[in-house]
């Protein structure tokens, strides 16, 4: 042992630091970025194929005169020009902006309430037991059949709106954490307890960042029903004081006979619905998946 | 008996021992009936020590780990350790929503390091491990072998003076293993040269490999199957630096590993 202990690290330290780098070295995957235009070849292009195939087969339907009604059927380019029209009178941001404002308020209540009661659920064994299943049970009630009472409780005004959208995001919210805790795989848990996180230090440096991609899913699930009970609130209770929201325009085409701005609000709150999830949702999303070695290039 | 977790109290004090375990058994509630997976396992771990735990699937080592890093509580008998002890797993279990770097310094964090000396700390640490460059790496981005030093830097931000490692290269290939074998004996010694300072490293290794177990320590702790009984001891005196291939490791693994094969065959026969 003698001979040992004046020489500790020495003899086979400088080997060892080369051999780990040369391991190191083979062992790196280099990561490079998809060049532009790859992105656009393989993810830009075929939606805008596929589109323009639709409004090809749309104008065809009109321009060989298959469907030989504008009252049914209006062309793509007269659709265009009610578009258009409400645009240079100033009104179309004015349409956007009330459902917009409308929708991300109530998903930000939503998402006040559905993340603590989420929280809760997940980890309160009594709560999980009393509330899983009626959250889970919500979740596939379409948020639609809460408009009449709303309106029976609230009166026709903005409240009524943001309690439908309440009811229709606050259970997807919820349950996106519950199952985004629920995944959380144990050994993180274990590591997390040998280091000191236990109680609410564990929750806050474990668990809930270990949950954030099923909560990041169940936000995205919670936006596309806020819009959708949105939508649906607007169309049946519509009102002129409430202020004229896409719904609203939905329902005054229809009452107005005026299929051209029938389909002009029915493409608004589509294109509203993607603008924002693929504004805001899905590279949040992304973001999340990719900072974890979650998302496959493909 | 009592069942205690007990933690030495007195910070500066070297401890007699950096792990003491008395008596203790441990049994499940199983499917058919209560199942004893431990039965009256008596070990000490002194200051300073390498203790390799090694026995066949069943013998209850990495539940013996558990109760020692207080994971779990045992059915009866005491356990007692000088402060916290760190745990290493097979799987790196690093945090993916966090850099190499940000998960040392989530474990000086909840020790209670100081925001402005965590940085610097966890830096040193990753150095200590030879992934200087990999701070802001996540740890999606290094390899097998890299994640396992990261784990292991993070293990040593802890500070404790034992070191619990549950198989922690069996995953590995067998040249990133052998590598790290070498880390792993380079660090605990350096931790050891100056032991009056720091109180010193014990580590507590759990494997099933015995080439492993003799290659890296100062003691080999064989232990038997169904229940988990201390069946054999052997002091390694061969002198370090140490390689898997020596003649003394291989020697002392060929008396090691019939022994063991023993213990296997004991199960067969009833």
């Amino acid at each position: 042992m003698a001979s040992t202990d004046t020489t500790p690290a020495a003899r086979d330290g400088g080997d060892l630091a080369g051999l780990e780098a040369g391991l190191d070295a083979l062992e790196t995957v280099p990561e490079g970025r998809t060049p532009l235009r790859r992105t656009l070849l393989d993810k830009v292009l075929p939606p805008v194929l596929a589109v323009l195939l639709v409004l090809a087969v749309w104008q065809a339907l009109v321009s060989f005169r298959i469907v030989d009604d504008p009252s049914r059927l209006p062309a793509p380019l007269d659709v265009w020009d009610v578009v258009r029209r409400s645009w240079l009178q100033g009104e179309l941001l004015g349409y956007i902006w009330t459902s917009v404002s409308r929708g991300l308020l109530g998903f930000c209540f939503a998402l006040l309430i559905g993340t603590p009661l989420g929280l809760l659920v997940a980890r309160v064994r009594f709560v999980r037991a009393a509330l899983g299943p009626i959250l889970s049970g919500l979740q596939s009630l379409p948020s639609v059949a809460w408009v009449p009472p709303a309106v029976i409780w609230l009166g026709l005004n903005n409240s009524m709106m943001y309690a439908v959208i309440l009811l229709g995001a606050v259970p997807s919210i919820a349950n996106g954490l519950v199952s985004g805790v629920d995944q959380v795989p144990p050994l993180f848990l274990r590591a997390g307890r040998t280091l000191g996180a236990t109680g609410l230090k564990g929750t806050w440096h474990i668990v809930l960042p270990a949950a954030l991609p099923g909560y990041v899913a169940g936000l995205k699930q919670g936006w596309a029903f806020s819009w959708r009970s949105l939508m649906a609130a607007e169309i049946i209770a519509s009102f002129p004081d409430l202020g004229v929201g896409l719904g609203q325009l939905l329902e005054n085409g229809r009452n107005a006979s005026d299929m051209a701005m029938v389909f002009e609000a029915i493409l608004l709150i589509l294109v509203v619905g993607i603008a924002i999830d693929l504004l805001i949702f899905s590279p949040l999303e992304r973001w999340v998946l990719r900072s974890r070695g979650l998302l496959v290039r493909s | 008996m009592a069942t205690t977790l007990a933690t030495a109290a007195d910070d500066t004090a070297v401890a007699a021992h950096a792990a003491r375990i008395e008596h203790v058994s441990k049994s499940f509630a199983g499917p058919a009936g209560t199942q004893l997976v431990l039965d009256d396992i008596t070990l000490d771990v002194g200051p300073g020590e390498f203790v390799t735990l090694l026995g066949a699937s069943g013998c209850g080592k990495s539940t013996l780990l558990n109760l020692v890093a207080g994971l779990d509580r045992p059915s009866s008998g005491a356990i007692t350790t000088d402060g916290r002890p760190a745990l290493m797993f097979q799987e790196h279990a690093l945090f993916p929503w966090l850099t190499a770097g940000k998960n040392i310094e989530l474990a000086l964090r909840l020790r209670g390091v100081p925001k402005a000396e965590r940085r610097g700390k966890a830096e040193e640490l990753l150095d200590l491990v030879r992934l200087g460059g990999a701070y802001g790496k996540r740890v999606h981005e290094l390899s097998g072998g890299m994640r396992q030093r990261v784990a292991m830097a993070r293990a040593l931000a802890q500070e404790s003076r034992l070191l619990l490692m549950d198989e922690p290269f069996a995953a590995l290939d067998a040249i990133t293993r052998d590598v790290l074998h070498d880390e792993l004996t380079r660090i605990w010694r350096t931790a050891n040269e100056d032991a009056p300072a720091t109180g010193g490293l014990s580590v507590l290794f759990v494997t099933h490999n015995v080439r492993e177990a003799v290659r890296l320590a100062d003691r080999v702790v064989l232990l038997s199957s169904r229940p988990g009984r201390v069946a054999r001891e052997w002091t390694v005196g061969i002198p370090h630096p140490r390689r898997i291939e020596d003649t003394a490791v291989a020697e002392l693994s060929v008396e090691i590993t019939e022994e063991l094969r023993g213990e296997i065959r004991r199960h067969g026969q009833h």
